[in-house]
C-alpha cells in the first residue's frame, strides 16, 4: 500500500534535513527494549498504524526503563487497529515540548496544485480549529511563497529565534512531498522544544499509487489503497495487473461474511470504474453483500478477464457471480466473454451467474458466453446494453433464490486429459496444448479456422502457422480458439494459464501450473 | 452548437503510430473529426490512415497552419503514462489550447505540472484518464464509442449536455438518455483521476454559456469536490440551467479506492451523502437509482422549455 508508517515517513524527513526524534522501529518486544536501552529512557513507544487518535486507544505509551518498554511493546504488538494487526512499534526519545504546531500538504483538486495547511496553535483535533489554520497555495515547482510564510510565522507566537527553523520545516514538508510524490503529508504536531529545536513529532504520508514505480527505494509492495492489509488474493490480483498491462484489473476484497438479512455473498465483477460502482450499488440494493470489488476494463485481454474470474472464484461461500459495468462499453466485449467462459468451464461453475456484456460486439459476446456455458451446472446468463442494472440485479436475485446448490467452494481448474501428453508450445504466462491424437479432419479444420491465422493444418493436425516467438502474446486469441472449439464439440485446444500464488490460496496442489 | 469539440476544430494526435493511437484515429476520422496531423518522435514522414506524422507538435502545428488554414486547436494524447507529462507540456508550449489526455495511471504530480503549464499558457486540458469528448453528429475526441459506427448508433444530437467522472458511464448515460428521446449537445468525460484539467464546474460553465444546451446531466462519484463545487456555482446563480445527477458509490466504504484514483473517501470528505445534499440544496434533481436518470432528465427539460429531444 502506498501509505507509509510514521517511522518510514520520518526517515524521509530526516534524510531531507528535518529534525525528528531519535529512535527506531521494532517488530518484537525484545527489539523494542534494545532500542530503548540504546536511546536512554524515558522513551515513548507508539504503535505504527494508519489511524488518528492512537493515544486514545492506548497505542502511545511512555516508559521509564527498557523492561517496561518490553512489557508495553508486548501489549502494543498484540493490538489490532481497524482491520490491521499492529506489527511494528516506534520507540523514540521523549521530547520536551514547548509549543505544538501543525503542518500538512495536500493536493487541492480545485486548484490543481499542492496546498499547505499551517497551524501555529498545533495539537490534535485540527479539524475543529479550522479557524486557526492558514492555507498556503504552493507553486508546484517552488512551493509556498517565502515572504508570505515568513510574515505568517512572524505574526505568530513562535519565538523569534525559532522562526527560521519553523519556516524551514514547512519548506521541508513541501520538498519531501514533491520528491516522493506524496498525495498527502502531515506533521501533527510539529513541536518547538525546551532545548530550542523544531521537531517533527509525528508524520503521516501517502504516496501516489501511480508514482510508486519511480520510487523503488520506498519498498512499497502493493500500491493500492485498502482499509485492511492486502489479503493473499489481493496480492495475487495485483501481480496479475503488474504482469499484464492490456486493460486494467482492480481487485479489493470487501466481505467474507454476511450480515443478518443479506441474501448472500456475491462474487462481483465490474467493468469500468463508474459502471462498476453503479452496478455494485444496484446489486447491494437487491439485498446482497459483495465479497469483492473487481473491475476489468480499458480493453482487457481475455487472459486478464480469465484470471480475474479465477481470483473472484477463489473466495468461498459465494451464492452467485454478478458481472456488470457501464453497459455501453467502448471496448470489444467478446474478449471478456471468452475469458469468463473459459474460467466458468474449468471450474464447473455450480452457482448462478448473470453477466451484462453491453457495448461493442455485445451480440457476439452474449452468444459466446451463453452457448459455451450451457452445459454447466450453474445457470449462466448474458445481458446487453438495453438490460438495465436494476433488471439484471432482480434477475440475479431470482436465479439465486431458485438455486438449490450449496454456496461456492473454491476449487482448482479441471484440465482435459491431453494436457501433458498432446503437443504444446509456450505463450506468455502459460502453454497451449493441442490434442493431436484426438484431431480428426473436422477438428483440425475448426482449430485452424478459429485460430486467427495462428494455426495451420499439417499432416492432418493443427500446427503453428507462425514462429513460436510470435505467439507469445496471443493468449487471448488461443483462449477464443479453445472456447470456440468446445462450442463446436471438438475440444482439441487447451490454454493452460498460470495464476501465480492461487494454488497456495486454494490449498490445492493439483491446480494447473502451466509452463513448467 | 456544442462545447469543446465540433467538426471544424483542427485536431492532432500525439502517439498516433501506437496501437491505441492508430485505432482511435480510425474512430475519430470515421466519425467526422477533423484530424489533420499526428506526432510521434522519430516517426516523422510516415502516414497513419492518410494523416501525416511529424516528430514534434511544433512541426505538426506549422503544417496545420500552412495546409489547413490555422493552428492545431486540439491535441489528443495517446502515449504511455510515464511520457504523458512531456507530451502534454510539449503541446501546451507549442500553443495548442485544448489537450485531451486519454492514458490511465498518470502520476498525480505530473498532472499538477501539466496544469501549471496550461495555466501559464492559457490552455485547457481534459483528463488524464479520460475516455474523451463527443459532440454527437459533429466530432469525437479520444475513444468514446470505440468504433465510429457504434458512436453514430448510440449517441443522438440534441440539447442536453452530459458530464461524467466515469468513462463507461459517459457512454451509458448518453445512450440511455437517447433511448427516451433525449439528444445531446456534448458528452464530456472529465477523467477518473484526482487532479484533472477541466472539472465539473468548468464544463458546466461551458454548457451554461452554450445557447444550444438546455440542461445538464451529470454522473458523479464519491471522492473529491467536483460535485460540491458545481453545487456552489448553482447556488451563486452562475449555473442556472437544470442539473440532473446520479452519484455512484453509495455503498462504498471509506479508505478503500474503487478503481478510479479520484474515487476515494478520505477523512470524511467526498462522501455520497455530502454530494447528494450539496446538489439537492442547490436545486439539482438527484436520482438514487441510475435507471431513473433518463426520466428525471426528461422531466427537467420539459419543465423548462419542452425542448431537448433528439433531432
Amino acid at each position: 500500500m502506498a501509505r507509509l508508517h510514521e517511522y518510514q515517513a520520518k526517515a524521509l524527513l530526516a534524510k531531507h534535513g528535518m529534525i525528528v526524534p531519535r529512535g527506531g522501529s521494532a517488530t518484537t518486544p525484545r527489539a523494542a527494549g534494545e532500542i530503548a536501552a540504546k536511546l536512554g529512557c524515558p522513551v515513548v513507544v507508539k504503535i505504527q498504524a494508519w489511524t488518528t487518535g492512537r493515544k486514545a486507544i492506548g497505542g502511545v505509551v511512555f516508559a521509564d526503563n527498557p523492561a517496561e518498554v518490553v512489557e508495553q511493546a508486548k501489549r502494543l504488538l498484540s493490538m489490532t487497529v481497524g482491520n490491521f494487526p499492529v506489527t511494528e512499534v516506534l520507540v523514540e526519545e521523549l521530547v520536551a515540548i514547548r509549543e505544538e504546531l501543525f503542518v500538512s500538504l495536500a493536493l487541492d483538486d480545485a486548484a490543481r496544485a499542492p496546498v499547505i495547511l499551517l497551524s501555529l496553535a498545533g495539537g490534535s483535533g485540527i479539524e475543529q480549529r479550522a479557524g486557526d489554520v492558514h492555507r498556503l497555495a504552493c507553486d508546484p515547482k517552488t512551493g509556498p511563497d517565502d515572504a508570505l510564510l515568513k510574515k505568517l510565522i512572524a505574526a505568530s507566537r513562535v519565538e523569534t529565534e525559532l522562526q527560521d527553523a519553523v519556516a524551514s520545516a514547512v519548506r521541508g514538508v513541501f520538498e519531501v512531498a514533491k520528491t516522493y510524490e506524496a498525495r498527502s503529508l502531515e506533521i501533527n504536531p510539529l513541536v518547538t522544544t525546551e532545548d530550542g529545536r523544531v521537531v517533527a513529532a509525528d508524520c503521516r504520508m501517502t504516496i501516489d499509487d501511480y508514482a510508486v514505480f519511480r520510487h523503488p527505494e520506498l519498498g512499497i509492495e502493493i500500491a493500492r489503497e485498502l482499509d485492511h492489509p492486502p489479503a493473499a488474493l489481493e496480492r495475487i490480483a495485483y501481480d496479475i495487473e503488474q504482469a499484464d498491462h492490456r486493460g486494467t484489473f482492480y481487485f479489493a476484497q470487501l466481505n467474507t461474511k454476511t450480515d443478518d438479512g443479506s441474501k448472500g455473498l456475491v462474487g462481483f465483477h465490474g467493468a469500468g470504474g463508474g459502471g462498476s460502482m453503479m452496478s455494485m450499488d444496484a446489486i447491494m440494493s437487491e439485498g446482497f453483500t459483495i465479497a469483492n470489488f473487481t473491475d476489468t476494463s480499458g480493453n482487457p485481454s481475455a487472459a486478464k478477464v480469465y484470471r480475474a474470474a479465477r481470483s473472484i472464484l477463489s473466495q468461498p461461500d459465494l451464492v452467485g457471480y454478478f458481472g456488470s459495468g457501464s453497459g455501453v462499453a467502448s471496448q470489444e466485449q467478446f474478449w471478456s466473454a471468452y475469458g469468463l467462459a473459459k474460467a466458468f468451464w474449468e471450474l464447473e461453475l455450480t452457482i448462478p451467474a448473470v453477466i451484462r456484456l453491453g457495448g461493442n460486439s455485445e451480440d457476439r459476446a452474449v452468444e459466446v458466453l451463453s452457448d459455451a456455458c450451457a452445459e454447466l451446472p450453474g445457470k449462466v446468463e448474458g445481458y446487453k446494453k438495453d438490460d438495465t442494472p436494476r433488471t439484471i440485479s432482480q434477475r440475479f436475485a431470482e436465479l439465486v433464490s431458485a438455486s438449490t446448490v450449496a454456496p461456492w467452494v473454491p476449487r482448482g481448474p479441471r484440465t482435459p486429459a491431453f494436457v501433458g501428453s498432446g503437443s504444446s508450445f509456450p505463450i506468455n504466462g502459460g502453454k497451449v496444448w493441442i490434442d493431436t491424437d484426438g484431431c480428426d479432419v473436422e477438428a483440425t479444420r475448426l482449430a485452424v479456422e478459429h485460430s486467427s491465422g495462428l494455426l495451420k493444418e499439417e499432416a492432418g493436425i493443427p500446427v503453428l502457422a507462425v514462429a513460436e516467438e510470435d505467439v507469445a502474446g496471443k493468449d487471448s486469441e488461443f483462449i477464443a480458439c479453445e472456447v470456440e472449439l468446445r462450442r463446436a464439440g471438438k475440444p482439441v485446444v487447451h490454454v493452460e494459464l498460470d495464476v501465480p500464488g492461487l494454488a497456495e490460496v486454494l490449498g490445492c496442489a493439483a491446480v494447473a501450473g502451466g509452463g513448467n | 452548437m456544442a462545447v469543446l469539440i465540433d467538426e471544424t476544430k483542427r485536431v492532432i494526435v500525439q502517439g498516433i503510430t501506437g496501437r491505441e493511437g492508430q485505432a482511435r484515429t480510425n474512430l475519430m476520422l470515421g466519425y467526422g473529426t477533423n484530424v489533420v496531423a499526428g506526432c510521434t518522435p522519430t516517426k516523422g514522414g510516415q502516414e497513419v490512415q492518410g494523416v501525416p506524422v511529424f516528430n514534434t507538435v511544433k512541426e505538426a502545428d506549422a503544417y496545420c497552419r500552412e495546409n489547413h488554414g490555422g493552428p492545431a486547436d486540439v491535441s489528443v494524447v495517446f502515449v504511455p503514462a510515464r511520457l504523458v507529462k512531456a507530451a502534454a507540456i510539449e503541446a501546451i508550449e507549442a500553443g495548442v489550447k485544448l489537450v485531451v489526455i486519454v492514458p490511465d495511471r498518470v502520476p498525480v504530480w505530473d498532472a499538477i505540472q501539466i496544469a501549471d503549464a496550461a495555466k501559464a499558457h492559457g490552455a485547457n486540458f481534459v483528463g488524464p484518464n479520460t475516455l474523451g469528448i463527443i459532440s454527437p453528429g459533429k466530432a469525437v475526441l479520444g475513444m468514446i464509442g470505440g468504433r465510429a459506427e457504434s458512436a453514430k448508433a448510440w449517441f443522438k444530437p440534441g440539447n442536453v449536455g452530459v458530464i461524467s467522472r466515469s468513462g463507461g458511464m459517459s457512454s451509458s448515460t448518453a445512450y440511455y438518455l437517447g433511448q427516451v428521446g433525449i439528444g445531446l449537445s456534448t458528452i464530456c468525460h472529465v477523467g477518473g483521476d484526482s487532479v484533472l484539467g477541466l472539472r465539473f464546474p468548468d464544463v458546466a460553465l461551458l454548457f451554461q454559456d452554450d445557447p444550444d444546451t438546455e440542461a445538464i446531466v451529470i454522473f458523479g462519484e464519491i471522492g473529491g469536490s467536483q460535485e460540491e463545487d458545481l453545487a456552489a456555482l448553482m447556488k451563486s446563480g452562475r449555473v442556472t440551467k437544470p442539473v440532473v445527477a446520479y452519484i455512484g458509490g453509495k455503498a462504498a466504504k471509506e479508505g478503500t479506492r474503487f478503481s478510479h484514483a479520484g474515487a476515494i473517501i478520505e477523512g470524511g470528505r467526498g462522501t455520497h451523502a455530502g454530494k447528494v445534499k450539496a446538489l439537492t440544496d442547490a436545486g439539482a434533481t438527484v436520482v438514487s437509482s441510475f435507471g431513473d436518470l433518463p426520466e428525471a432528465a426528461l422531466k427537467a427539460i420539459t419543465a423548462t422549455s419542452g425542448g431537448g429531444s433528439a433531432s
